[in-house]
Parts: C-alpha cells; structure tokens; sequence
C-alpha cells in the first residue's frame, strides 16, 4: 500500500487526490466504520498487502517475462497468477479491470501479441516472452489514441469501469475482418458488456475511428 | 484455486508422459494439459477441477491447417477458433464449421480457444458448476440437481436419469456434420477416433464424457473433401442475439442433385448430451425431393426420441423449426 493510500491520511480526501486513490480510501473508510475503531485501522498488518507485492517472497514462484507496452520486465509470480493479476498486482498497470473474473465480461481485455484476449483466463506464466499490450500502452493523456478519443467525443461511457476493456477490444477489432454495418461492429463487440448500456454511443465512436481511418 | 506445478511441454512425448501419470482423463483428473485455458481456468476458479499439475502444451508446433492430399483438410489441435473460422479453405469448402466457430464464445475467446480445447468444452449446466449441489457428473453417484431443477437451457436428446447435461459446442456440432476424424496420440501410441464414437453417452456414468485416456493429446482433427455441389450451413437460436449459448442449433451437410437429397449429414447442438447426429432425419431426407414437406418430416423424425424435462419442453418444437429452417438456407439455389 502507498503512502498516499494509507487510512488516516485523510486531509488528501480534500486536496487534488487521483480517482483511485480516492475510492480506495472510501473502501477502507467503510470498513473502518463497520468493523474496528479507527485507532486500530492505522495499524495495517502484512497480510492485508497484496500477495503481487515486491519484496515478499512467494513459496513456489516462478520467473516470467513479458514485454509489457514495449518495455521488457521479469517477475516472479505463483503460477496460479493470471496474466490480469500480474498486470493489476505486480506491475501496478490498473488501467485493466477485473470485472467477472470468468472471461463473461471483457473488461479485462488486452493485447497479446497483436491479438485482444481476456486476460483473467490465461495464466501468466503461459505467456513467457510474449509481447502485451495495456490501455496504458495505447496512449496517455494529451496524447489519446483515435479510439480513446473517440469514445471521450461520443460519450462511449458512464461508470467507466468497462471502458479499457471496451477500447481495447474496439482497437483490436481494426484489424479484424468486421463487415462496415453497425451490426457488424455490434457481433464483434460483444465480448464487452456495458451494465451502464453505452452500447449505442460505443458503436458510434468505432464507426467513426473505422471511416477515417 | 489450490496451488499446482505449472510445466511447459518441449515435445509431444513430454506432454504424453506428463498426462500418463494421472490416473484419469476425464472429470477431476490431476494433471490437465492448458491450451487457451478458457475452460480449465474458469473451472479451476470454481474449484470444479483442481489439478495439481499443469502441463501447457501451447509450444508444440500443431497450430497449422493443411489440405491433405485426399483432398481432406487437416487442422491442428492449436490451431486458435479464431484462425480457423477465417481460414479461406474452411470458408469456401466447409462453411458449416466457420459459421459455428463465429457463433460462439466472443471474439476475445475465439482468440485463445483451441481446436483441442473446444473439442473438450465442458457443459455450463449450472449444477456442474456449483460445488455446493449434487452432480454426477462432478461427483459420481451424488446426484443430479438439474432433474427437479433449473433444466431450461439443457438436454433432450441422449439424457439419462442421471445426467442431463448438454455439450455446449457449436464447432463440435458442425465437426460432427461434417464425420470429423478425431487423431490422438497417446502412451500407446496414435490413434483415430470418428467424431460419432469419440463422444460418450452419459448413462449411467456421466463423469465420462469422452474416449481420452490418460497421456491421450489430440493432435488434430481431419475432415473429408465433400463432394463437388455440396452445401453446408450452421444456424443457432438462442437468448441473446450474440455472445450465448444455443438454446437448439443445426448443422446441415448436404449434396444436392436434380432436385433431390443426395447425401445428407444433420447434427443438432444444444439439446443433446454430446452432439447430436440425427441418424433418423438423414434417413428420411435421403433420395427425397427438396420440399419444405420433407424439410418437417425429417425435423419430426429428429426429435421423436426427444424426453424434455420440467422447463424445456419447448426445446422440441423450437428443434424442429431450427432444423426445418437450416434445410432451407442449405437447399436455396446458389
């Protein structure tokens, strides 16, 4: 856990604190308030880190390396660690969600080799030397890829929490054989559920990124 | 999830080893070969399968579709749903099988699933899934849920007191349509298995689904060349317009001439507990003229061994008109 992430520090509720960092500070509020005195909360114990920590030893680790948005990096992970944990846990790239965990949803799609999958169901020790692509990977801010552009001009959103998995499917389907109609688009998007049903407003965006291209 | 020993197979032979030491290959075996994973790892999440070793066999070098010098088509047990739904020899020759490996799972899944793998797909029987309830074919003489239960989306065809099951393949059923060669190698060497035969019946041990023993790897899966004038179409009726199970699906094989059926080859997906080849409805279209009349004989004679449930009664009647309709689109003058 970070400094700034820390239960008591709570005089960054109020300053220019990032979005997860606030809500992870409103799921330890909860608890807190729930459970124990708040005296007790600033004493965190180890095993409420994560188990992707670095620094901790993990029995039967093994060692993988991916090239992870064109940067080269080794871990060691329990072999039961997806490829969507080692991105979330070990490489703190949080840009990927997990939503079911059961590849039903698509908000943890990435790029594996070129390709979209879903990461929660390929462990990541298959992917030794493979070549991963994040929603970290395809732009930044000031710097946006067309789809990610697109999706802010069409309003391709509400809650956000499908969105990276929603822009990733959609920048892979680019490259996919997919018929020019909306219903096209619509059968290759399905793999990404939208519970705030942005549905009309993604398809809208893809079309625009697919005729300017 | 338990923990297990993950292992990369270099060669065949390693994998084969590695697999020969469970004592199973069905239901609970210990040592799992992981292909895409989009099965075993969803199940090991459910604590439905807990191996305790893993062997990934994605590096062995079965990942090509080749024409054979028969004519057939030779396709790798790697070979990825979303490569071969693509591939232009199995778009222009049998098109029944691209157009089920398109009607399921999702675009992100069909990038991971394998030929193998799909081969191997699970049921999505909820009782199946669900650790805290009887099922015989997780827990062998437990019981089955599903018979006083939710059985709405499962079987009507091939069901036994004890299981109910359906196979929830699409490509399965196309492969079954188009008399599919299943080819394995295993500790006692290689083997082959048609499609038809590969596929158990669950009777009254519904824990085994399939011909593998174990150390037993599919390496590939064979299809004949159809003769010339041959059509084939694949079409799926189900909840939701994409991304779900079929409710009742058909693939139909057929070789018109004259006006007539030559040979025909019929399978049905989501009614039966393996896939279901209809034996009585190619009997009854055989030499007979292309007429919506023969179109709903035939679809009679598929379903009249039918035992629906409490819930899926339905499936009968919606089996029928999903047949009837797939003879239909395969029968259209070009």
């Amino acid at each position: 856990m970070s400094d700034e992430e820390k239960p008591g520090k709570q005089e960054s509720l109020a300053g220019n604190v990032s979005r997860r960092s606030f809500l992870s500070q409103l799921g330890v509020a909860g608890v807190v308030a729930t459970t124990r005195p708040l005296a007790a909360a600033a004493q965190q114990s180890p095993a409420e880190t994560s188990p992707g920590t670095p620094g901790l030893p993990i029995a039967g680790a093994i060692p993988v390396s991916l090239k992870v948005n064109g940067k080269q990096v080794s871990v060691n992970i329990d072999p039961r660690t997806t490829l969507l944990d080692c991105l979330r846990e070990s490489l703190q790239l949080t840009g990927t969600k997990k939503g079911c965990d059961h590849g039903q949803c698509g908000a943890c799609t990435v790029h594996v080799n070129g390709r979209r999958v879903n990461s929660c169901l390929s462990f990541a020790t298959m992917h030794d030397g493979d070549d991963i692509t994040t929603i970290e990977g395809i732009g930044q801010p000031g710097n946006l890829h067309p789809m990610q552009a697109a999706f802010v001009e069409h309003d391709g959103y509400q809650c956000g929490y499908c969105t990276s998995g929603q822009i990733m499917s959609a920048v892979a389907l680019l490259k996919e054989p997919c018929g020019p109609a909306d219903a096209d688009v619509k059968e290759l998007m399905s793999g990404n559920i939208c519970r705030c049903g942005a549905y009309p407003n993604i398809v809208a965006a893809i079309q625009q990124v697919r005729q300017r291209a | 999830m338990d923990t297990f020993k993950y292992s990369r197979a270099q060669d065949m032979s390693q994998a084969i080893q590695a697999g020969a030491q469970s004592p199973t290959a069905q239901q609970g075996a210990p040592v799992r070969f992981v292909a895409g994973g989009t099965t075993l790892l969803d199940l090991m999440k459910l604590n439905v399968e807990r191996p305790t070793q893993v062997v990934d066999i994605n590096r062995l070098p079965l990942d090509k579709v080749e024409k054979l010098p028969n004519g057939g088509l030779k396709i790798g047990a790697l070979v990825r749903n979303s490569d071969l739904a693509h591939d232009p020899t199995v778009q222009s020759d049998y098109a029944v099988l691209s157009q089920a490996l398109l009607s399921g799972a999702s675009a992100q899944l069909r990038n991971m699933a394998t030929t193998g793998g799909n081969l191997l797909q699970r049921t999505r029987c909820v009782y199946f899934r669900d650790t805290a309830m009887a099922c015989n074919k997780r827990e062998p003489g437990s019981g089955c849920s599903a018979l006083e239960g939710e059985n709405r989306t499962l079987a009507i065809l091939g069901t036994s007191p004890h299981c109910t099951a359906t196979n929830p393949s699409d490509m399965n059923v196309a492969l079954t349509a188009l008399e599919a060669t299943i080819h394995i190698q295993g500790a006692k060497g290689e083997r082959e298995v048609a499609i038809h035969d590969f596929f158990l019946l669950p009777g009254n041990t519904p824990h085994r689904e399939h011909v593998m023993e174990p150390g037993d790897l599919i390496t590939f899966v064979s299809l004949p060349e159809l003769r010339p004038g041959t059509k084939s179409v694949y079409l799926k009726l189900r909840d939701r317009a994409s991304y779900e199970f079929a409710l009742s699906s058909a693939a139909v094989v057929a070789e018109v001439a004259d006006g007539r059926f030559k040979r025909v080859r019929i399978a049905l997906g989501g009614v039966g507990t393996k896939p279901w080849r209809s034996l009585e409805a190619e009997k009854v279209l055989e030499g007979k003229k292309v007429d919506p009349a023969v179109f709903r004989e035939a679809s009679n004679a598929a379903l009249r061994d039918a035992r629906p449930q409490s819930e899926n009664g339905f499936k009968v009647e919606l089996t029928k008109r999903c047949l009837t309709h797939a003879l239909a689109l395969a029968t259209k003058t070009a």
